[in-house]
Parts: structure tokens; sequence; C-alpha cells
């Protein structure tokens, strides 16, 4: 049988036909050698199996629109802050560190904007959030968070680092996982936020007097954070790697330093909902 | 030059979010229409795309064999991907290491917190690099064996530049391969590293030129000023390009021709 003779078929009647494999290794393990091993008669019947996993349900996209919805509440939370940030154009904030917050904004606009699109592209619903929400000085804990320029580093730093956790925590899940290019496009921000965490650290280390604030985390350091904020340093500290005890490899607090872990989204929820106000709190 | 395999998406600055199409020429490979075909550019399609093989395979020209090193085959599966870090974070550590070994060092970076920072990500890539070696165990790849004749030792803007450079290949390099691993908890691996990888590139920048950390553009390139695209998207490359950017650092041939595809 011709099995290209049947994909190049079905592309003119459903020309995304190569789309709807949602693990191209899914084919790749039916076609090339598992096949041959298989006895003629029972080709078609694992070839149909394919087909029918690519074609038997549209499938449930709730997980993975869950995850894109809880990545947007983020993203939403940072730049809604940023915008707010640089429309109070304060004194305090050099030109360069402006500049500098400004390519973040637009970064993090590009996740808003990308994330929407996947999630309505799923057939999903991009959440909102109103901004009479949210309360930048989390319950009067961090005052002037949009004029004081150690504030705005500190709340960056504190954000970013949060979504570099978020993304790491939600990649491997099955629902990311079972789609590439959401995996990919994920990932791809998740490295951005990355950037834009180590960004503030060093911004922090040069004018804040915080020169143990590496753009690196060390341990479960808060680096001057408020206490609040340690939520999003705890379990930074991990030395143990998939069993491997980096620690025997480099001295502890540069093998913290060398992985950046997870968080699960309930702890992510957690640590956002410090700038929710009271009745408002995001759900989990 | 011919066609490569899974070329970039070369819309990546508009918003796009859906699968691409599985390319026709690479599923050629998947329904056992050659042999192992990932080293070969295929130019099976013809340009007009009407999706007929044309039965033509174009293989790129190789170069000598050094014959001081061991050719290296990276394998298949997670494992194939596992020991394509594992090869970058050689080539990362070695560099490094040959860095703030130099004896120029002090005098190349005076400041230092510029040397502490250096010094740091040198160790990173070397617990990065050993965790590997360790987590693969049997399956590892042996040392390979680095070249930097290219970059001058004793020049901070050429170790920048080759650093910064590294680093945005390393980034790019996990982002690429998130969606080649099977196995959840190699994924969760990754992730810890790479993003210790983009913080070491924003740093490195930033010792280059302010406020180059993620900056834009329309196409990003590792070692350009504009690393991510107008949609907030950091770089991510393909093993074949990966290898081709590292191709000049590292002495052995590299064989990646059973690494996963998509």
């Amino acid at each position: 049988m011709n099995i290209l003779n049947i994909f190049s078929e079905i592309e003119k009647v459903d020309p995304e036909v190569y789309e709807r494999f949602d693990s191209r290794r899914q084919v790749f393990k039916y076609m090339s050698g598992f096949g041959k091993k298989l006895a003629a008669a029972a080709v078609p019947v694992a070839f149909g199996a394919v087909f029918n996993k690519a074609y038997g349900q549209t499938g449930n996209n709730a997980d993975i629109i869950a995850i894109l919805n809880f990545a947007l509440t983020a993203e939403l939370t940072d730049s809604t802050y940023y915008g707010k940030v640089l429309a109070a154009n304060s004194p305090d904030l050099p030109a360069e560190a402006k500049a500098g917050l400004q390519i973040i904004f637009d970064n993090e606009k590009g996740h808003v904007a990308t994330l929407q699109k996947a999630i309505t592209d799923l057939g999903g619903t991009p959440i909102t959030i109103d901004e009479a929400r949210l309360d930048y000085t989390a319950g009067g804990k961090v005052p002037d968070p949009f004029t004081n320029y150690a504030t705005i580093l500190a709340l960056g730093q504190a954000f970013e680092d949060t979504g570099v956790r978020a993304y790491k925590g939600q990649a491997p899940k099955p629902a990311l996982m079972n789609n590439n290019a959401v995996l990919q496009t994920a990932l791809q921000i998740h490295s951005a936020e990355a950037r834009h965490a180590a960004y503030f650290r060093r911004m922090r280390r040069m004018s804040q007097n915080q020169e143990a604030n590496k753009p690196w985390i060390t341990g479960n350091n808060r680096g001057g954070l408020p206490e609040f904020a340690q939520a999003v340093y705890a379990g930074e500290e991990a030395t143990t790697q998939a069993n491997v005890n980096i620690a025997s490899i480099v001295a502890g607090t540069v093998a913290s330093e060398a992985f950046d872990e997870p968080l699960e989204m309930a702890q992510v929820i957690a640590i956002l909902n410090n700038f929710f106000k009271e009745g408002q709190k995001l759900p989990g | 030059m011919s066609k490569k395999i899974n070329p970039p998406d070369k819309k990546s600055d508009n918003i796009i979010i859906t699968s691409l199409p599985l390319q026709r020429r690479a599923f050629l490979k998947y329904a056992g229409a050659g042999a192992a075909l990932s080293t070969l550019l295929l130019s099976g399609c013809n340009d007009d795309d009407d999706g007929k093989f044309n039965g033509v395979v174009d293989t790129p020209p190789t170069p000598p064999p050094n014959p001081n090193t061991t050719p290296v085959n990276l394998g298949s599966g997670d494992i194939g991907i596992l020991n394509y870090a594992y090869a970058l974070e050689q080539l990362e550590a070695a560099f490094y290491d040959m860095v703030v070994k130099h004896a120029a060092f002090t005098t190349t970076f005076s400041n230092a917190t510029e040397r502490s920072v250096l010094t740091d990500i040198r160790d990173h890539e070397v617990a990065h690099r050993d965790f590997f070696k360790a987590v693969l165990g049997t399956n590892a790849i042996p040392a390979l064996t680095p070249d930097f004749s290219l970059v001058n030792m004793t020049d901070r803007n050429a170790i920048l530049m080759a650093a910064k450079t590294f680093e945005d290949v390393g980034v790019g390099a996990y982002n690429g391969a998130g969606k080649l691993l099977t196995d959840a908890t190699n994924l969760a691996l990754a992730g810890k590293i790479v993003s210790v990888e983009a913080r070491h590139a924003a740093e490195i920048r930033e010792m280059m030129k302010p406020n180059t950390f993620a900056a834009r553009g329309g196409t990003p390139k590792p070692g350009e000023d504009a690393i991510i695209t107008m949609m907030g998207l950091d770089l991510a490359l393909t093993p074949t390009e990966v290898l081709t950017l590292a191709k000049p650092f590292i002495k052995n041939s590299i064989n990646a021709s059973s690494l996963p595809t998509s």
C-alpha cells in the first residue's frame, strides 16, 4: 500500500492532515521498522489506529486552554504593572532602565497577544483581568510601586523570576507535551522571561547595594525582596537533580544556581494573589 | 544550498501557534522511503511543491574527518537529545574554563564582578556537563575535542562575542529540542537548565552593550543584538542549525542522523 499516496489524497480534502497528528513520532513509530515487523494484515490496523487518533475525536482542548489561560493571567499581571510604571514616567527611573523596561513591556505584550491567539485558535476564551482588581502595593507592603526605582526593580525581579518558574512548571504537562507548536512557543516565552529576570537582577546588583544578587538565583535567597516574596524562591535551593548530587560536582551555592526550579500552578497563583485586592483574588 | 529538512518558520514574527504542516519530504523519512536521511538534504520535492517525490537525494559535502578525533554519534530518541545537550554543555564548559584559566584573565577582565560572573558561568556549565554525563551513563558520548583557536583569548570583546553566541545558541537549542523529547522528566530537566542559559545570555549581552539582554528585531539570530521576535519570543533552533553553528568549535565530526526531528 502506498502510504504517501494516502496522505496526499487526504490532503486534497484536508490540507491540515499533517497537523492532526498531535505527535508525529506516533506516525514514525508505526511506519518505520515497527510496521515492517507486523504481519501484512496488521498494518492497516496499526495504520488505522494512527488515523483514529488523528480523526477519531476532535480532542478536548480544555487542559491546554487552562494552562494557557493561567500563563495569560501571569502575563497580564506583569504587563499591566510595567505599563503603569512606564506611564508614571517617574523621575527616579534612569533613562537606561526605562529603555530596558520598555523592551520588557513590549515583549510581555507580545506574550499576551501570542497566548490570546493560541487560546482562541484552540476554541477557548482568553481571560481578562479588570485592572480594578489589582493592587501593586500588595496591601500596603510595597509603597510607591510605580515611582520608586528600587521598588520597580524589586517587583520586576519578583514577577520575572515567578514567570520563569511558572512556565517551567507547565512545560512538562501532557497537554503541552502533546502539542509541539504550543510547547515550543511556551519555551520561547520561558527563556525570554529568564532574560528579563537576569536584567532586573543585574540592575539591582549594580544600583541597589545588592552585590550578592546575581543574574542567577543563589539558593533560595530573595535578594532583599520583602518577606512575602520568599515564596518566589522557595525550592530554588535544590542541589540534587535526577538523583545526581550537583553539589559533588561544583560548590553547593553554584550547584543551586546552575538549575532553576519549577513552580506548580497553585504556588504561582498564591504569589500573584499578593497583587490582587481582597475579594478579588484569583481562584486556586 | 539544498533545502534543509524542517526549515525554521520564516513567519515567526506573526502570531503563530498552529502546528506547521509536517513537511512532505520529512514525512518521506517516516514512511521509510529511504534509509536514515537526517544527514541528507533532500530535494525530494519539486519547487512547485506538487508533492511528488522525484527521487533525488543530495548529500552535503563531507569534510575530511580529523584523524585525531573520534567521530561521535549522538544516538536516537531522548538519549540522542540528551547527548546533543551534553555535547553543547561540553563545548560551553570548555570555553569558559579556558577563559577563566587564561594567564591574561585578570587583565583582560579587570572588573572583579565580571570575573566573578564568568567564573560562575564556567561552574554552571561544568555542573550541566557533568550532570548530563552522569544521567547518560553508558549512553554518553565521549569527551569532545573543542577548538577555540578562532577566539582571541586576550581580547575582552572577542571573548564576550563568542560567549554571547554560545549562550544564544544554547538557549535556541534547548527551545528547539524540547518538543523532540518524549519523557516529561527529561523535558523538566531541560527546562531547569535553559533558563539559566538565558540568564547567562542576558548578562553577557549587558556586559557588551546596554539593553541588548532581550533586544527585539525582525529576524533574531544567535550573537546578534536582536534576539527576541517582535512577538516577544526567544530563539528556537533545530539540531541541524545548532550543530552547523557549533561545528567550527568542535574537532570531532558529530553524527546527528538518528536524532528525532519532530
